[in-house]
Order: structure tokens, then C-alpha cells, then sequence
């Protein structure tokens, strides 16, 4: 068995920082290195330019909405709009209902992952290549294809417009994605460990609860943070699924408030804003474990 | 935001997590008393591991593709709504394989052909990894050395996959704006006239693809970031002891070694790619075919023109082509050699 290529180490606690191939004999030339600064720089204005617009939309005040000026703090800048998305609207409602159906889903999904994960990983049955195979495919199927025969289903069992279907739909479908990344990364633990365990009296099961899973906790991690930033994103099963104005989740309500207020883009741009920071510092603190994740799971050489 | 509205929701999703607990539970006890107690099955314990998430994947997923793949031989439609049982033969919507043979020959929505629809998506997918992986390496060799800011670089170049999407791609659809849009405003800027991003079928194209390619970079950055870490220092050095310079360390050690990493990148993005719909679904505000890849043809000939039965043979067909192609290029590249074991 080959391990994988990116030891989940090197993610994990991410590898001193070697410096790469230059770490050692040469270094860059002066020109080279400004010309190397000059091109990211590029790179990072292109990459934050929209960010750094919402920001300065979100605190034009209402007259200056569509100036074709780009300062990042706009002439006369007001937080209003900010005050205004959290009291007058039902933003923190849809944030609410957003984060309920997430978190109950992302916790259920790591749940069912984690023990299939283990079976795949450790033990030899029959069907065990077919599932992988068919849990490979299931990542082929096009959304599109799915939400039809789901909201039929959800209205013949009454689930439209409830959170029931949500949690149940939004839990299985990363199933797949992270079953192939726990079970990448439970191979990369020496099954001695385990071995061990069992000479000393544990059941396999018990190995599996006290050893495999305490130190499989980085893919834990990163399977439920995968797990809880694909239900958050999520736009299209709620757009099927939920009509409700109590109901709706962010990415929904977003949408009734370009439709309803369609010239206060602030509003937006300041939801728009509350909405991404908790999200980013989230996805910024765990990126480090975010590739390891991948790379170990789906990478064997 | 109520109270009422509150204690709601935290029932129900906290009932359906009791319930599914309960599920689960029953489950587990019964496939033990069969299994282990009755039977003394030597596989008990795997089978009672994958059981839940077996369970919940033929409900989620293979239920729902055999309810299409019974649609896709009947004429439901808004018309003909309800259960269609089995082949619709009862109602008498049974059609065979025609819904199959008119996805090659009437057009999918009002005016585009399938073939068509195929072109784009070839030419939408094709563009996107092109630059996906363009880019993502590029930015990987500049930031895989020592230097200042690297941490930081990083953190900024990453944004555009850490937003949520729907609020990323809302932003694009408003800066396409051909009067208040940012992008046409710097255009103006440099003496460009103003372009029509939103309605005019060829830069409505582009744009999507700026988009994507703004979308996508992040994540092939990142992997080849950690592909070039994983590569040993000792094979540069010994290259540069025999005299290489640095495109042949890059073309002869840099990306052999990289391909194990590149290459399962390089089908995932395929696929996503191939697949997105959030995309042409936002920034085609106004709808036009020439705009639609097959996937969001597929969603627009479900959801808006209700005809579920032409809907789910497109359906098949589309998946079938990314299977084949998948199949292909795995077997190709040998990519998932070892996965097996």
C-alpha cells in the first residue's frame, strides 16, 4: 500500500516552512524578487478587488449609491447600512435558520462518514470495491439531475417547507465526499496501533472509538468544516425546498432583497459583508488542514 | 425573528436528529440480532458499520435516480403532473425511448441543440481547467520559496474560494452592470468603450468564464502549493550539481512529481467545472441559451419548462457522458491505482 503523497502531516502541522527549492544554494536576484512581488500583488488586487467594492458599497450613504468612484472608504461613509440589515430586516433570521439546519446536518454527516469510513478502511468484505466505486460516481451526478426526483419526493412526503427534509438531504449528500477523505486518512495510521489495543484487552470497536478516532481528529476537522461550509453555501436544495418567509435561509433571503429593494445595493452589500466574515476567518484559520484534507484523501500515488 | 419562529426551528431539526438517531438504532439492533446472533456472519461487523450511510444514499440517491430513470420513459410535464407509477403505463404516458432520441434532435430549451449545448459546455469546461491550472501553478511557483508576506499573498489569494458563493456571484452579476458595473467603469478608465457583460450572447460568455476562472484558481493554487511542498529540496540540488538550469529542474523533476497531486486536481475540477451550475445560473440574468452549459440547460428544462420526462433522458444522458469521460481519463492516467487496496 502506498501512503499518500502529502503525508497528512505536512498539513496537519504544516511543514517548517522550507522555502522551497531556493531555501538552499542560490537565492533570487534582486530584480527577480520585485518582479515575483509586483506579479502577486497583481494577483491579490484582482483576487480582493470585489471584496474591497462591497465593503466601500455596503457604507455609501443612500444619495451616492451608484458613484463611479473606487476609494475603499466612500465620500461621507456611514454604517447605516449596516444597522439597517441587522434591525429592519430579517437577516438574522435567515443567519438563524442557516446555522440550525447547518450545524445539525454537518454533525449527522460526520456521524454516518466516520464509522463507513472505518469499515472501508479496515476491514475486507465483500461489495467493499463496488461502494467505493459507486460512492466515487455519486461525485459525477450533476445536481440538477437529483433536485427533481428530491422535490417530488419531498412533496409526496410532505417535507417541502420544513426542516426535516433539509437536515436529511443536506447530511447525505457530502456522505460520499467524506467517507473517501476519512478513509484515506485512517490509513495513514498505523494499524499496530490498533493491534496493540486489541492485545491489551480492547475490542476492534473499542480500538476504533479509543484510538483510530482520537487521532483522526485533523480529518474529523476538516470533513465537518467541508460538511458545514457546503450546507451553508448551499442555494439550490433550499431554493426547491423551502418557499416560506420563515423558513428561508441566507442564501434565499439574499435573493428577495434584491428583488424587493432593488436599488438599495448597500443593503445587500452590507448583508453581503456580516454574512462573509464569520465564513472566511473560519475557512482562513483551518486552509492549512483544508488541503491535507483533499490531498489525503482522494491522493494515492 | 420571534421566539415562536425560533423554538420552531430548533424542534424540528433537533426532532429529525432524534429521529434519525432512532433510525439508526432500530437498525443497528436488528442487523446485530440477524447478523451476529442468528447467523454468525463473518462480515457482520463492516456491514453493520456502512449500514447507515448505505441506507442513506440508496433513499437520497439511487431511489431518486431510479424514480428518473422511470420519468425518463414517460411524457410527464406540468401537464401531465403527478405519480407517473410505473412507466406512466397506467396513465398512458408511457413514450419508450423517444424522450432518449429527442435529446439529439429537437433543441433542449426553445432554440439551442443538444450539440450545441455540448460545444459550450466542452468550450466552458476546456477554458476553465486551462486557466484553472494555468494559474494555480503559477502562483504556486512564486509563493513555494522563502520571502516576505508569503503567509499573507496566501491568505488574499485564497479569498475568492473562502466566500460563499451565492454572495460572490451576486457581487460579479452587479459589477457586470453595464452602467454602475465596476468592470465596465475601469474599462471607461483605459478608453474601452462599455461592454453589454449581462446581455450580449459572446460577452456574456466571457463573462462567466472571468468569473469561474476568478472562482477557481484559489483551490488549484492551494493543492499545488502542497504538491510542491511534499517534492524533497535534494532533487534540485542534485539537478543544479549536474548543471541543469531551472526550466529543466522544472520540466524534468518539478512536474513528474507533481502529477500524482495534479492529476486527481486536475479530474475533480473537471468535474465541478462541468457540472457548475451556480455559475451560468447567476450570471445569466437574462437567460440566454447561448450562455447555458448542459447541466444548467438541465435545471432550466426541469424547473422552468416543467417537462420532467424530456428533462430526466437529458438528465441520463449528460451523466452518462461525464462517467465515460471520467472512466477515460482515470484509466489513462492510471490516477486511482492503489485506491483499491
Amino acid at each position: 500500500m502506498s501512503g499518500p503523497v502529502v503525508p497528512p502531516t505536512t498539513g496537519v502541522k504544516p511543514a517548517a516552512e522550507s522555502g522551497g527549492r531556493h531555501g538552499g544554494g542560490r537565492t533570487d536576484s534582486t530584480r527577480k524578487r520585485i518582479v515575483i512581488h509586483l506579479t502577486l500583488i497583481l494577483a491579490a488586487l484582482i483576487a480582493i478587488f470585489p471584496v474591497l467594492r462591497v465593503i466601500g458599497v455596503a457604507m455609501r450613504p443612500g444619495n451616492r449609491l451608484l458613484d463611479s468612484e473606487f476609494s475603499l472608504i466612500p465620500p461621507g461613509a456611514t454604517l447605516e447600512s449596516f444597522r439597517n440589515v441587522l434591525f429592519e430586516t430579517d437577516l438574522p433570521l435567515w443567519l438563524f435558520n442557516s446555522l440550525v439546519l447547518t450545524t445539525g446536518s454537518a454533525v449527522v454527516g460526520l456521524l454516518i462518514a466516520s464509522t463507513s469510513a472505518y469499515a472501508f478502511a479496515r476491514y475486507k468484505f465483500p461489495g467493499r470495491g463496488v461502494g467505493l466505486t459507486v460512492l466515487l460516481a455519486t461525485q459525477l451526478i450533476p445536481a440538477a439531475m437529483l433536485l427533481v426526483p428530491l422535490y417530488i419526493l419531498a412533496v409526496q412526503l410532505k417535507l417541502t417547507n420544513s426542516f426535516v427534509g433539509m437536515v436529511i438531504a443536506l447530511s447525505v449528500t457530502s456522505v460520499p465526499f467524506s467517507i473517501w477523505i476519512l478513509r484515506g486518512y485512517y490509513e495513514t495510521v498505523p494499524v499496530e496501533l490498533e493491534e496493540a489495543a486489541q492485545i491489551d484487552g480492547c475490542s476492534k470497536l473499542e480500538a476504533f472509538w479509543r484510538i483510530l478516532l482520537p487521532l483522526s481528529t485533523p480529518a474529523l476537522a476538516i470533513v465537518f468544516l467541508f460538511n458545514f461550509l457546503a450546507a451553508w453555501n448551499d442555494f439550490f436544495l433550499a431554493r426547491i425546498l423551502i418557499s416560506k418567509e420563515d423558513l428561508l435561509t441566507w442564501p434565499l433571503g439574499l435573493q428577495r432583497f434584491q428583488q424587493q429593494f432593488q436599488t438599495q445595493w448597500n443593503d445587500l452589500a452590507a448583508a453581503s459583508v456580516l454574512i462573509s466574515i464569520p465564513v472566511v476567518a473560519l475557512f482562513l484559520y483551518s486552509s492549512k488542514w483544508l488541503v491535507s484534507g483533499v490531498t489525503a484523501g482522494g491522493v494515492k500515488g | 425573528m420571534s421566539i415562536e419562529i425560533i423554538t420552531n426551528a430548533i424542534r424540528q431539526v433537533g426532532l429529525t436528529l432524534i429521529a434519525i438517531a432512532f433510525i439508526v438504532a432500530v437498525l443497528e439492533g436488528a442487523l446485530y440480532f440477524f447478523l451476529v446472533r442468528l447467523l454468525k456472519f463473518r462480515y457482520a461487523i463492516p456491514i453493520m458499520l456502512v449500514a447507515p450511510a448505505a441506507v442513506g444514499l440508496s433513499i437520497l440517491i439511487v431511489y431518486p435516480l431510479l424514480w428518473e430513470l422511470n420519468v425518463s420513459f414517460t411524457k410527464m410535464s406540468l401537464r401531465n403532473f403527478g405519480d407517473p407509477g410505473f412507466l406512466g403505463l397506467a396513465k398512458g404516458w408511457f413514450v419508450g425511448p423517444e424522450n432518449y432520441a429527442q435529446v439529439f434532435t429537437q433543441p433542449v430549451l426553445k432554440l439551442t441543440s443538444f450539440w450545441q449545448l455540448l460545444g459550450q459546455t466542452v468550450l466552458w469546461t476546456v477554458s476553465n481547467v486551462t486557466f484553472h491550472v494555468l494559474g494555480g501553478m503559477g502562483l504556486a511557483l512564486l509563493l513555494h520559496r522563502k520571502m516576505r508576506g508569503k503567509g499573507i499573498y496566501r491568505a488574499l489569494i485564497v479569498l475568492p474560494w473562502a466566500i460563499p458563493q451565492v454572495i460572490a456571484l451576486l457581487v460579479w452579476r452587479t459589477e457586470y452592470n453595464f452602467e454602475f458595473g465596476a468592470v465596465n467603469q475601469l474599462l471607461a478608465k483605459v478608453g474601452v468603450a462599455p461592454i453589454a457583460w449581462l446581455s450580449d450572447p459572446f460577452w456574456n460568455f466571457v463573462a462567466m468564464i472571468i468569473t469561474n476562472v476568478w472562482l477557481g484558481i484559489p483551490f488549484m493554487m492551494v493543492i499545488i502549493l502542497g504538491g510542491l511542498q511534499s517534492i524533497s529540496a535534494d532533487y534540485y540540488e542534485a539537478a543544479e550539481m549536474d548543471g541543469a538550469n531551472s526550466r529543466q529542474a522544472f520540466r524534468h523533476i518539478t512536474l513528474p512529481l507533481l502529477r500524482p497531486v495534479l492529476t486527481p486536481a486536475i479530474i475533480l475540477g473537471t468535474v465541478w467545472t462541468f457540472n457548475n451550475i451556480n455559475v451560468p445560473y447567476f450570471i445569466n440574468q437574462n437567460e440566454l441559451e447561448t450562455s447555458d452549459i448542459l447541466v444548467s440547460a438541465l435545471f432550466r428544462e426541469a424547473f422552468q419548462y416543467n417537462r420532467y420526462g424530456d428533462a430526466a433522458a437529458f438528465a441520463f444522458v449528460v451523466f452518462l457522458l461525464l462517467l465515460v469521460f471520467t472512466v477515460f481519463y482515470i484509466r489513462i492516467t492510471g490516477s486511482l491505482k492503489g485506491a483499491y487496496e
